[in-house]
């Protein structure tokens, strides 16, 4: 088709885009674009006058809580975001680590959850195409991705339809796209009903010293425009994302975008070699608010203003007005400046690819954001104010009140401990994720040392020896109990998971899930985790370097748990280290390195076999954390163990029954001391604990360097035969404790064992 | 030897092909994009790789089967030249008419990545000599098409002629055309052609050729077509 059918310059267009078209600005308009009406005084504060149509457009689009962080960016401001490996901490599209050798990490996490819940496939698809957007943006190649999820009840009527949809939306995406998809977590609650969180996380690396950013220099230089075409998708996406849900909220479908990972691929391919060949002097990908916010964002960083000429934009469709061009978030689209006479090169590789390539503006050196459309001027903002003058709340909140710590001994427990272990590895939480898992490709690039179903997913990095460890983890019922303990917990669980393999954990990025937060008791819960976070951040040298907030996860007045989601990075330096979770050989000793207490608190011991989701949870004591995981990546170093794996949910029993499963192996347990009642024993979650097996002739060896480093260690066992047995309760048959975790989700999808 | 890796716009496994070439037989391939109209001048091997090329718009394979390099890969194999299509690259090779049949979807309609069991049916290929007659190897799969079907007919003849290279097994290393993962007739996962030397199949020997990530089964392979050229 030739290209003047498709884009906007056409004749046909004047008849059906004339300015008399444009609405006026009524309070109700002004209220239907999400701006409180001391926000529009502001709007008139800031220019002088009424803006245009365009012009309230683009200020819903920068000043909507997605794309301002109006009421948590105070609160951000107390992250640790510092380290000498880091590059780059939050406020570019991704974070930036050294990881050694010249090669730099570049990773984020991203939600798209109201997106999923209203059209699970694209929602989760166009998730998953925006965070690796965000990491090839910065001059990366993407070589991970993981994901966390969040549905409801298993028996709520559209959990099903959610889960079947988000899964084959990010393997449509990442499968096409060509990443491997390795970790991530599933969990299901009912207070993910009406709201289901679907967080994102891509990692990708490039050569430390060629990272590529959004800041624009130089002055009258070419704004190019790459990709797909733009289309009347995804208008309002930002602002959509911004708002609870109430009845109906299927009627938004038309705000959600449609994602094509073949465009991206292409996409990805052709930024890549540009970089390469030097032609970009900034670039910025078209997520949210598209055209708005990257082009606001290129100028108001590098202190210019940028003029676009809207008759030069590739559209999809034709008489689209600059109102919607400006708020499309149609997919696959980038923007950049231009290195001056380059640009030939550039539009000659981007046509190689079969990707459209137009100049639709230019650098200036007036500080304005001046948009034009068939000669006219419908925008001319000052481009530093859309962004700093960004409505900043310090909204109301109100600590959640403490909660007592629960005692065993007042508990009335009727569950044997095998069958207490059976309900749980059978139940929604711990039950394997396979089925989802096998839709994934895990495996291209070649890279993939560690697969799904281990404490952390490994990617060799390059040729080796080194290896990337990167996992993703929270406890939002401990959030919901303790924010500030809970917050801690997500951080160091995180930081838990990647020293479990052998890996130093380097940094970290959030994927802040909250319900409304002009509710002061959920405002609490935010600051409170970020406080949380914050705190174990500092303690455990494991900085923030990206993180994406998302606020209003409400459905009918009803709010999610608080889901601070925690994606890390780590470093390992020989992946032929690398250390897994499965018994490795019969007849090795099992050692518990920590201390346990029988913490009931919250665990899902207490919720899922008791029905009671109460107390206050484990605290997370940093200073032990770390004491303990530097110790346990000193044995892993050192080959001083075979099996690794770190006690969390579900506490020692469900650990021990993992690292069965995982080999076949079983083990013949000790009696739990005494002093601690046998069920809170084996199934609570006391903090900073790992398991690790050792051979029986480095057992002292290990011993005696726990007493010296003043490491809690205990033993619980041995490996060997195909049960569990615990002295005077019945052996738990590994092969059918397996077959229940496989099971439930294939039976629960109504796909069989397939 | 001479390799060539093709390039389709989508393809997404050329680089683990290639690499794995280089790892297993020391050879670098040249990559070849699809926009070209001939293969470099002494090119032994021509591989079409995994991927979505085209995005697997249409029909997976069927856009790619008319890109302009196609007619130098038919000539190259009518000449008795070494091709063989992984994946994505053994939908292009049914799609362009180099070999039988064509594949579907899953039979679960789902997506698939996991490790398959194959036995290597017969060891007198190109591309199959370096394993044991009968060998149970274990590849990936990572399809969402990979359900291979065709007229009776034309079953009737590829077993007639043996030209199934491999099949999916169950873990005692009996077939099961019940249980098979995607679906194929007759457990199909590679077929080659009459004369040998065009060898399609939807696992991927090309991701199991380093300890570190999970095995080696796939390496024997490469040094089959190796081996072969040598002798040649």
């Amino acid at each position: 088709m030739p290209a003047s059918e498709t884009e906007c310059d056409g004749p046909r267009m004047t008849v059906l885009d004339t300015p008399a078209k444009e609405p006026k600005i009524t309070p109700e308009l002004v209220a239907e674009h999400g701006l409180k009406p001391d926000e529009y005084e502001r709007i008139l504060k800031l220019i002088g006058r009424e803006p245009s149509f365009t012009e309230l457009g683009i200020f819903s689009a920068m000043w909507n809580e997605h794309c301002s962080y109006k009421s948590s960016r105070l609160h951000l401001r107390g992250l640790p975001t510092k380290a000498p490996w880091v590059i780059q901490g939050p406020g570019e599209n991704a974070g930036v680590i050294d990881i050694g050798d010249g090669l730099a990490a570049v990773f984020k996490m991203e939600s798209h959850n109201h997106p999923s819940y209203i059209e699970p496939y694209q929602g989760a698809a166009t998730g998953v195409g925006g965070i690796l957007r965000d990491v090839f943006t910065m001059g990366a190649r993407p070589i991970a991705a993981l994901n966390a999820l969040r549905f409801g009840d298993p028996a709520h009527p559209r959990t099903k339809h959610l889960v079947a949809g988000v899964v084959a939306g990010i393997g449509g995406y990442g499968n096409s796209f060509g990443v491997p998809t390795v970790g991530g977590l599933v969990g299901f609650h009912t207070r993910y009903d009406g709201n289901c969180l679907v967080n994102a996380m891509a990692v990708g690396l490039a050569e430390a010293d060629k990272i590529f950013y959004a800041k624009a220099t130089g002055v009258g230089l070419p704004v190019v425009y790459l990709g797909s075409k733009t289309g009347r998708d995804g208008i309002h996406g930002a602002s959509m994302a911004s708002a609870e849900f109430g009845e109906g909220a299927e009627e938004k479908r038309p705000t959600v975008q449609v994602g094509d990972p073949f465009a991206e691929k292409l996409l990805l391919e052709a930024c890549l070699e540009i970089m390469e060949a030097g032609c970009v002097v900034a670039i910025q990908d078209m997520g949210a608010a598209g055209l708005t916010c990257s082009a606001v964002e290129m100028g108001a960083k590098g202190d210019l203003g940028i003029e676009l000429d809207l008759d030069k934009l590739p559209c999809r469709e034709t008489g689209m007005s600059a109102y919607e061009m400006m708020l499309s978030e149609s997919q696959e689209r980038m923007l950049m400046v231009i290195a001056p006479g380059k640009e030939a090169e550039a539009e000659a590789i981007f046509r190689k690819w079969g990707l459209d390539f137009a100049i639709v503006g230019r650098t200036t050196d007036d500080l304005r954001f001046v948009v034009k459309h068939k000669g006219e001027v419908k925008a001319d903002l000052p481009i530093k104010e859309l962004g700093d003058e960004a409505p900043l709340y310090d909204r109301p909140w109100v600590e959640t009140p403490k909660q007592q710590r629960i005692d065993p001994a007042s508990l009335e427990i009727t569950a044997t401990i095998p069958g207490a272990l059976e309900r749980l590895i059978g139940s929604p939480d711990f039950a394997s994720k396979r089925w989802i898992w096998e839709q994934y490709d895990h495996l291209i690039l070649n890279n993939t040392v560690q697969r799904p179903g281990g404490d952390a997913a490994v990617v060799r990095v390059q040729d080796g020896p080194k290896g990337l460890a990167m996992a993703c983890d929270v406890t939002p019922r401990y959030c919901e109990a303790d924010p500030f303990e809970g917050g801690k917990q997500a951080v160091a669980e995180v930081w838990r998971n990647i020293t479990a393999v052998g890996a130093t954990p380097l940094a970290l990025t959030d994927n802040l899930n909250f319900g409304n937060p002009e509710k002061p008791e959920i405002m609490g819960q935010l600051v409170g985790c970020l406080r949380g976070i914050g705190a174990a951040a500092s303690a455990l040298d494991f900085p923030v370097v990206s993180g994406n907030v998302s606020l209003y996860n409400e459905t009918n007045g009803r709010g999610i748990l608080p889901t601070p989601t925690i994606g890390g990075v780590g470093v390992l330096a020989d992946i032929e280290k690398m250390a897994t979770l499965a018994f490795k050989e019969t007849g090795e000793v099992i050692l518990v390195i920590g201390e346990t207490t029988g913490w009931l608190g919250q665990s899902t011991f207490l919720s899922e076999i008791l029905d009671r989701e109460e107390g206050a949870p484990p605290p997370v004591d940093l200073a032990v954390e770390r004491k303990h995981g530097d110790f346990v990546r000193e044995l892993i170093a050192e080959g001083l163990v075979t099996a690794v794996h770190d006690v969390s949910d579900g506490g020692l029993l469900v650990a021990l029954a993992e690292m069965a499963m995982a080999s076949g192996i079983g083990a013949s347990l000790l009696a739990p001391p005494a002093e601690v009642e046998p069920h809170a024993f084996w199934f609570g979650e006391d903090q900073a604990r790992y398991i690790v097996t050792v051979s029986g002739g480095e057992k002292a060896t290990v011993i005696k360097r726990a007493e010296s480093a003043g490491v809690p260690v205990a033993k619980l066992g041995a490996t060997g035969g195909d049960k569990l047995t615990i002295p005077g309760e019945r052996p738990i048959v590994i092969d059918a404790l397996r077959e229940r975790s496989e099971s439930w989700l294939p039976i629960y999808m109504g796909a069989g064992m397939m | 030897m001479k390799a060539a890796v093709l390039l389709f716009p989508g393809s997404n496994r050329e680089g683990d092909v290639a690499r794995a070439l280089k790892h297993v037989t020391g050879i670098e391939p040249t990559v070849v994009w699809h926009a070209e109209t001939e293969l470099p001048a002494g090119t032994d091997l021509v591989v079409l790789p995994g991927g979505f090329s085209y995005g697997d718009y249409l029909r997976c394979g069927a856009i790619a089967a008319r890109a302009a390099i196609m007619d130098a890969v038919r000539a190259h194999a009518a000449r008795g030249g070494l091709v063989l299509g992984i994946c994505n690259g053994f939908q292009i090779l049914c799609e362009s008419g180099l070999l039988p049949g064509v594949l579907v979807r899953n039979a679960r309609l789902r997506f698939i990545c996991r490790e398959a069991l194959l036995k290597v049916e017969r060891n007198d290929t190109p591309f199959t000599r370096r394993y044991g007659k009968g060998a149970i190897v274990r590849f990936p799969v990572a399809h969402g098409e990979g359900n291979y079907t065709a007229d009776a007919e034309t079953l009737a003849r590829l077993e007639g002629e043996g030209r199934v290279a491999f099949r999916y097994v169950m873990a005692d290393g009996r077939r099961d055309d019940t249980q098979v993962l995607n679906g194929a007739a007759n457990s199909i996962a590679g077929i080659v052609s009459e004369k040998l030397n065009v060898l399609g199949l939807m696992p991927h020997p090309e991701n199991h050729v380093d300890p570190l990530i999970g095995s080696t089964d796939g390496r024997a392979l490469f040094e089959s077509i190796e081996g072969m050229l040598e002798k040649a």
